[in-house]
This record gives C-alpha cells, sequence and structure tokens, in this order.
C-alpha cells in the first residue's frame, strides 16, 4: 500500500479507494444502504439476544436472560410430555397378558422397544449388551435356561434373582463337594470324567465308569436327575447337552465340583415396575431362545 | 455505469470512498413486442401452475391423500400424481435437483440467463408487481413525476399509493397461501383458514411468505439480483464465448447519430450507426443499466430492450435487432466482413444433454420398476451366532418389510441359506412349516425378527449366504434381500 489517494481507474472509469498493492488498484465498489442498515440491525439484534436470553458465561454460572429461558427446562416438559404418551402405551403393556404381548405386533414391538433399554441399563454388565453372556453368566439367546425358558419362568426369575435373597427368589446351589470334604481327590476326577461322558465328550484313559456311575448316582442325582438331564425347579443345568456355564473341559468341571457354584441375579421386583418387568422378560423370551 | 469519468466530475464523497450506495429507483417503462410478449405467457403458465396446482386431484383410493401433489409431513409421505415417495426414497429429489442444476447450465449455455429474465419467480413477481403499479400510478414519466413532485399529497395519489400497496399485499398474501397448500389437503385447508380455525403453522408460514413476497417484489427488485443472489456470479463462471447473451450489436449500432443527422450522412453515402441515442432500451430496464455498455452482471437478460429497440427501429425504418441475442465472436466476425456463425450444438451443450439425458433417464428407470414391496435385513452383531443346547447354531436378524402399496398384503417369507435350516419369526406361528406368514398393512412397515436355526450335523464352516425371500401371497409379487448365516 503506498498511496492513499483516490482516483480514477482507466479501464472501468470506476474510483478507486486509493488502495494499491504492487500496481494493483482496488476499486471503489460501495456496500447499497440497505445492506448496512440490515448489517446494523443485526448488531442490534444480537445485543437484544444477549438481554433476553441467557448469553454470557461468568465464573460460576451465567446471565439467565430477561425471562429466565432454560433450554433445559424446555427438554425437561419435551420429556414429562412423552412419559404421558408413553404412559398410556405402557398402562397397556400392564394390562396384557405375557403370552399375548408376543401375539400383537405393536406391543411386540413396543415391549421389545422398552425392553431393550431397560436390559442395556440393568442388566449388559452381566450378561452382555446382546445378553450373549459370559462365563458364570448365562447367554440369554440360546435354548439353555437354569430356572426355565418360558415367559412366567423368565418373568419370575427377573422379578425375585437367584439367591438374591429375596423371599422368593430361587434357591439351590452347586455344593462345593471337595472343599466341604464330601469328595476325595481321585473321587472328584472319576465324577467329572463320568459327567463328560454323559455329554458325548472324550473322557480320560483307565477311567473307572462303574465307579463314576455310582459317585453321581449317590451324590449328584438330587439335583441333576437320573441321567444328568438337570431340573430347572432347583436351578440344576442339563449335564447332557453342549452349553456349559463354566465350561466342560476336565480342569474347569473338576474345579466346579470341588468348589461349588452359586451365580447371583439380583431380584429386580421393586425397582422396576410391573410393567417394565414384564417388557424385559418378553423381550428375553423374544431374544430367541424362549420356550 | 461504466460510463467514464472524468476526475473533475467526482464528489468529495467519491474522494473519501463512501461506505454505501443508495438504491437508484428504476422506472422500468412500458414495452410491447415479441419477448414482452413471452414473458407474458410464462407468467401466466408459471404462476397457474403455483396458485392452481393444489387443488388439483388425484384418486388414489380410499386412505391416501386425493390432492395430485402434496407434501404429507406428518405422514413423511410426498405424492406427485401417480408417484408416492417415502422418505428413504429421498435420492430421487436429489437426482431432481441435479438435473435442475444441469438444467440451468444447458440454459446458460445456449441463451444466457433464461432463467433470470423468464422464470426466476424473483423475476416473474417483481413483473407482476411492476404490472400493477404501471396500471395504478401510470407508466415511468407519470411514476417519476409524481415521486419527485413536492406538491402535498391530494386524495386522489394518498387512494393510489393505497390501491397499489393493497394489490401487492392480496398478491403476495395469495402467494403465501399457494405455499401452505402444498402441505396439506388444499379445500379443507382453505375453509379452515377462512373460518380462522387453520393450524397456527399455516398461518404462520402465510404470513412469512407474504412479508417476503411484498419487500422482494415491492421494495427489493433488482437489488435481490445484483447484491443477493449467488447466480449471476456463478453463471459468469459458467458461460463461455458461444453462449447466446442479449448484446447491444456494436458493430452495427456505433457510431451513435441522431435521426437527422444520420439521414443526411447517409444521403452523402457515408458510414453511420443505426443507434440513435434514443435511451429507449435504458428506459424499459427492470434493473436500470444501459446494455450498450456491453456485458453487466446486472443485467438479468429479459430481452425487453431487444423489444424496445426493435420497435424504434422499426418506425425508423431500419433493420431490427440491433440488440439482439448474440455473442462477441459474431460481433468480430461481422466487422472483419464475415458472416456470423451460430453454435448451439458443441462439446459443452452436448455434455450437459448427456447428463441430463443419462440422470433423467436413470431415475425414470428406477422410478418405473421400483417395487412396492420391499425387504431389508439387518443382522444381529451381538451375539452373531447362538450355539443352543444340541449344538446347532441359531443366527437372528432384524427383518423389515415395507409395503408402499395402497392394500394390505399377506406376505410369506423363505429363507436360503444352510442346508436343513428352519425359520421362525418371534409372534408368529407358522401354518405351513418354515414359512412364516404375516399381514403388513397398506403403506406401511413392520419389523420383525426372524432365527435361522442349521443343525448340528451341516453346520457351515464359517459363513454361508443366506436369501431371504418375500412373497405377496396374493399377487405373487416377490423381493428379496441377502445376508449371511454365520457360525462361532
Ligand atoms: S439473479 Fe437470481 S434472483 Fe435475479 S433473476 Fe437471476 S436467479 Fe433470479
Ligand atoms: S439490459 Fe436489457 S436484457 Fe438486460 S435487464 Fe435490462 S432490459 Fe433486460
Amino acid at each position: 500500500m503506498t498511496d492513499h489517494h483516490s482516483d480514477i481507474d482507466s479501464v472501468s472509469g470506476k474510483s478507486t479507494t486509493g488502495h494499491e498493492w504492487d500496481g494493483i488498484k482496488e476499486l471503489n465498489t460501495p456496500l447499497p444502504r440497505w445492506w448496512v442498515i440490515s448489517f446494523y440491525i443485526t448488531i442490534v439484534w444480537a445485543v437484544a439476544y444477549w438481554i433476553v436470553y441467557p448469553a454470557w458465561p461468568l465464573i460460576s454460572s451465567n446471565t439467565t436472560g430477561m425471562f429466565g429461558y432454560s433450554s433445559r427446562a424446555d427438554v425437561a416438559v419435551e420429556l414429562a410430555n412423552l412419559e404421558k404418551i408413553r404412559g398410556d402405551k405402557m398402562v397397556a403393556l400392564g394390562a396384557a397378558s405375557l403370552a399375548d404381548i408376543e401375539k400383537d405386533p405393536a406391543l411386540l414391538a413396543l415391549a421389545r422397544a422398552k425392553g431393550k433399554t431397560v436390559f442395556g441399563d440393568n442388566c449388559a454388565p452381566c450378561h452382555g449388551s446382546g445378553a450373549a453372556g459370559a462365563k458364570g453368566y448365562p447367554n440369554l439367546n440360546d435354548d439353555d435356561w437354569l430356572w426355565g425358558g418360558t415367559l412366567d419362568q423368565i418373568m419370575q426369575t427377573i422379578q425375585f434373582g437367584a439367591r438374591s435373597g429375596h423371599a422368593k427368589t430361587h434357591e439351590g446351589q452347586m455344593l462345593a463337594f471337595g472343599k466341604d470334604g464330601v469328595l476325595k481327590g481321585d473321587e472328584i476326577v472319576t465324577v467329572a470324567n463320568y459327567v463328560r461322558s454323559l455329554a458325548g465328550l472324550p473322557i480320560r484313559n483307565g477311567f473307572d465308569a462303574a465307579k463314576g456311575e455310582k459317585i453321581f448316582a449317590e451324590n449328584c442325582v438330587a439335583c441333576h436327575g437320573d441321567g444328568g438331564k438337570g431340573n430347572p425347579e432347583m436351578g440344576a443345568p442339563n449335564l447332557t447337552d453342549k452349553i456349559w456355564l463354566y465350561g466342560s473341559d476336565e480342569a474347569s468341571l473338576i474345579e466346579t465340583i470341588s468348589q461349588g457354584r452359586a451365580g447371583v441375579m439380583p431380584a429386580w421386583e421393586g425397582r422396576l415396575d410391573p410393567a417394565t418387568i414384564k417388557a424385559m422378560a418378553v423381550y428375553v423370551h423374544s431374544l430367541g431362545g424362549g420356550k | 455505469m461504466n460510463k467514464t469519468v472524468n476526475p473533475k466530475d467526482l464528489t468529495s464523497d467519491d474522494h473519501n470512498g463512501p461506505l454505501y450506495a443508495a438504491q437508484k429507483k428504476v422506472y422500468p417503462q412500458s414495452v410491447s413486442g415479441t419477448f414482452r410478449r413471452i414473458k407474458w405467457s410464462l407468467m401466466a403458465v408459471c404462476l397457474g401452475v403455483y396458485y392452481f396446482l393444489p387443488f388439483v386431484r388425484w384418486n388414489r383410493g380410499i386412505s391416501a391423500p386425493s390432492q395430485a401433489v402434496l407434501i404429507d409431513l406428518p405422514n413423511s409421505r410426498f405424492y406427485f400424481f401417480f408417484i408416492e415417495l417415502w422418505p428413504q426414497e429421498v435420492y430421487y429429489f436429489t437426482g431432481l435437483l441435479i438435473v435442475a442444476a444441469v438444467v440451468l447450465f444447458l440454459m446458460n449455455s445456449v441463451g444466457g440467463r433464461i432463467w433470470c429474465g423468464y422464470l426466476c419467480p424473483q423475476t416473474v413477481w417483481t413483473d407482476l408487481f411492476y404490472a400493477v403499479e404501471r396500471l395504478v400510478e401510470g407508466d415511468r414519466r407519470e411514476r417519476m413525476k409524481k415521486d419527485k413532485s413536492s406538491d402535498p399529497l391530494k386524495l386522489e395519489r394518498i387512494s393510489e399509493i393505497v390501491l397499489k400497496h393493497s394489490i401487492w399485499l392480496m398478491i403476495a398474501w395469495w402467494t403465501g397461501g399457494a405455499w401452505v397448500l402444498y402441505f396439506n389437503d388444499a379445500p379443507t385447508l382453505v375453509k379452515e383458514l377462512v373460518t380462522f380455525q387453520g393450524p397456527m403453522i399455516a398461518y404462520v408460514w402465510i404470513g412469512i411468505l407474504t412479508a417476503t413476497t411484498y419487500l422482494l417484489a415491492g421494495y427489493m427488485r433488482e437489488q435481490v439480483c445484483t447484491y443477493m443472489c449467488p447466480w449471476p456470479r456463478i453463471q459468469a463462471a459458467l458461460t463461455d464465448e458461444w453462449a447466446l447473451n442479449v448484446t447491444y450489436r456494436y458493430d452495427r449500432g456505433e457510431k451513435r447519430t441522431s435521426v437527422k443527422k444520420a439521414a443526411e450522412l447517409r444521403a452523402l453515402g457515408e458510414q453511420v450507426g443505426d443507434c440513435v441515442d434514443c435511451y429507449q432500451c435504458v428506459a424499459v430496464c427492470p434493473t436500470g443499466i444501459d446494455i450498450r455498455n456491453g456485458p453487466q452482471m446486472e443485467c438479468i437478460q429479459c430481452g425487453l430492450c431487444i423489444d424496445a429497440c426493435d420497435n424504434v427501429m422499426t418506425k425508423i425504418g431500419r433493420p431490427k435487432r440491433l440488440i439482439g441475442y448474440d455473442n462477441d465472436i459474431n460481433i468480430q466476425r461481422r466487422q472483419e466482413g464475415k458472416a456470423p456463425i451460430y453454435r448451439i450444438v458443441r462439446p459443452r451443450t452436448i455434455g450437459y444433454s448427456a447428463i441430463i439425458a443419462a440422470i433423467g433417464g436413470f431415475m425414470i428407470y428406477t422410478l418405473a420398476t421400483r417395487s412396492l414391496l420391499d425387504v431389508n435385513v439387518l443382522h444381529d452383531r451381538n451375539p452373531v451366532a447362538v450355539k443352543l443346547s444340541d449344538g446347532s447354531i441359531r443366527n437372528a436378524y432384524t427383518v423389515r418389510l415395507l409395503n408402499k402399496s395402497g392394500y394390505d398384503r399377506i406376505i410369506a417369507i423363505d429363507a436360503n441359506g444352510p442346508a436343513n435350516a428352519t425359520i421362525h419369526v418371534i409372534g408368529v406361528d407358522s401354518v405351513t412349516p418354515d414359512r412364516p406368514m404375516i399381514v403388513i398393512p397398506r403403506d406401511s412397515t413392520s419389523e420383525l425378527r426372524l432365527l435361522v436355526t442349521a443343525p448340528a450335523e451341516n453346520n457351515p464352516e464359517k459363513s454361508v449366504p443366506v436369501r431371504f425371500h418375500v412373497t405377496d401371497i396374493g399377487l405373487g409379487e416377490v423381493a428379496s434381500a441377502t445376508d449371511n448365516f454365520v457360525s462361532p
């Protein structure tokens, strides 16, 4: 910028602003007046906005504006409206029987949607977000149920839990046969191999099947039943199928038999409302493994 | 605008560089001729379509709206005569916008700012508002005189002003009114609106569009084109030397001479220009410029100066089209004594036409062959596969069925995947084994949870494709989707 004298550009015939860069001069093209006025209006608008609405951050709070507007309050109102709309639907859900919910596409969709979020909030920490479970935490997608897989049985388990301390909870546990001195080390190895043979799994060489059967009959049949088919009344798993909550290899079985197992499922009654528990029962049942 | 200025004529304002320029009021004079006629007809067509289209009916059966063109926001549907679009088909709009943009490019490379001059709403409504102004207050000179006069307002003048603004507001209000009719059943909404029972939002939109129409067409006018609209800048980048634009043929017009002088000089056998410097082209120009200064950004190429000049040429017995659609190449050729050439068909226009044909054709094809039954499948991600107690493997899928037709359907679902696999839909007891059937109501979607179970003995290795077929068992229509069956 050298010269500040405006002059006339010889090509366009327009006046210049007098600004010049390396011989290139800037033409003076004034803005239209309405444009300038609009610009000032936006400035006035912005100042008014600061005054009317919350705008400026202060050290530990912010200016609140003239009418104390808050977007958070707006959200609260919206949420309350949503609850009201949901309310009616959840009432319908609470009134229908579990079987009817599964038969009605609209109720099923509602129960699954509701069940899914509630499951994510409450159950996923143990059972996983897709209910695929982990060692010690049952997979809820499969058809193997410790406490039964019908809609009513699932609902009951959710309501009262297992070994949860609730008065109506599922009781019964796998005893620690080794730790409590009921069975000796070689007996445990033998019965572990016997259990593997029930499931059709390979067994250790020189395993005494007759002894295994005898130990099993004396100690295990009471809960797991003849032939190890399990008993949902006591939460005793079927030992002949392909699903193993704590593993089916010999070492895991030995650990289970000697240390015992007693996983805990909390009771949800009182913590979740009945309609929500219903929705969750339908959701878990509809994952695919329900009976 | 590009007049050469003598530094002596500059005011002190110019020297200090004024920050803003006042809007110079334009008083376009009425004119008649070919282009004026074209503009009147196009205005009638454009406004006619805009104002009356919502009232056109189209029978779609009982449960669908019977308005030919309707944007149904609450139900997320768009109706256009025989076409009904769902939100997930928004790509048709994308295609339409692309085609529209390329059509603009094509128009531009053929005849310059055809859009600006004849079709743009800003031009059409401004033109209409000018017509009202002329009708009420008189033509250019009269209005200039009235605006300048400092006499106290007489009743006659006041009533003129009131009348003009009332008509303007009425047009503006109609414009806003027609707009909301595209979003609701038009006859019903009109009834509700006049009995003050219409939805609040409709009144708000009518208010907004009344205000913008009144402001943009009554006051902003050429300022919109010169300062607000991006198109003049864009089109400047799209044009080329062959594009025809409204052009003053200076090869023929210069040197400007008065009628009398020209006749005298011609009698002496001298070369004189045809332009008689009558300023008629300037008087009719809605943007208030002088086309004789060459191509200018302000020129919307409405062609009215062509009409004005043609009328003058006819009167003085010279050939028409001293101003016409032309380009610099031809002006130069004529100056060199060569015949002008017009190249409408050239790589640029061929290219644009090809793009329009390709995208347009593809859209028409997909629209014509689009199915009214559709299925989307989403494989469960967690867990991907489930082992059952007997060792068999189960995969779960979320299946979304779309019934875009106007009738309820009974749908049967088949899955072709791993050998001996069985399928089951949650909440549905299959009548036929492995062929779950469900009802999807018209114009709706259903989301299902579908399980595919493959027996233990023929578990596929890792992953095999599964093809889902959904069949309308009444009509035989089929839609399908493919996913995978995965083993842990
Ligand atoms: S410049 Fe813009 S607003 Fe003006 S006529 Fe052209 S497209 Fe329309
Ligand atoms: S110069 Fe001619 S074509 Fe351009 S806007 Fe004015 S009247 Fe229309």
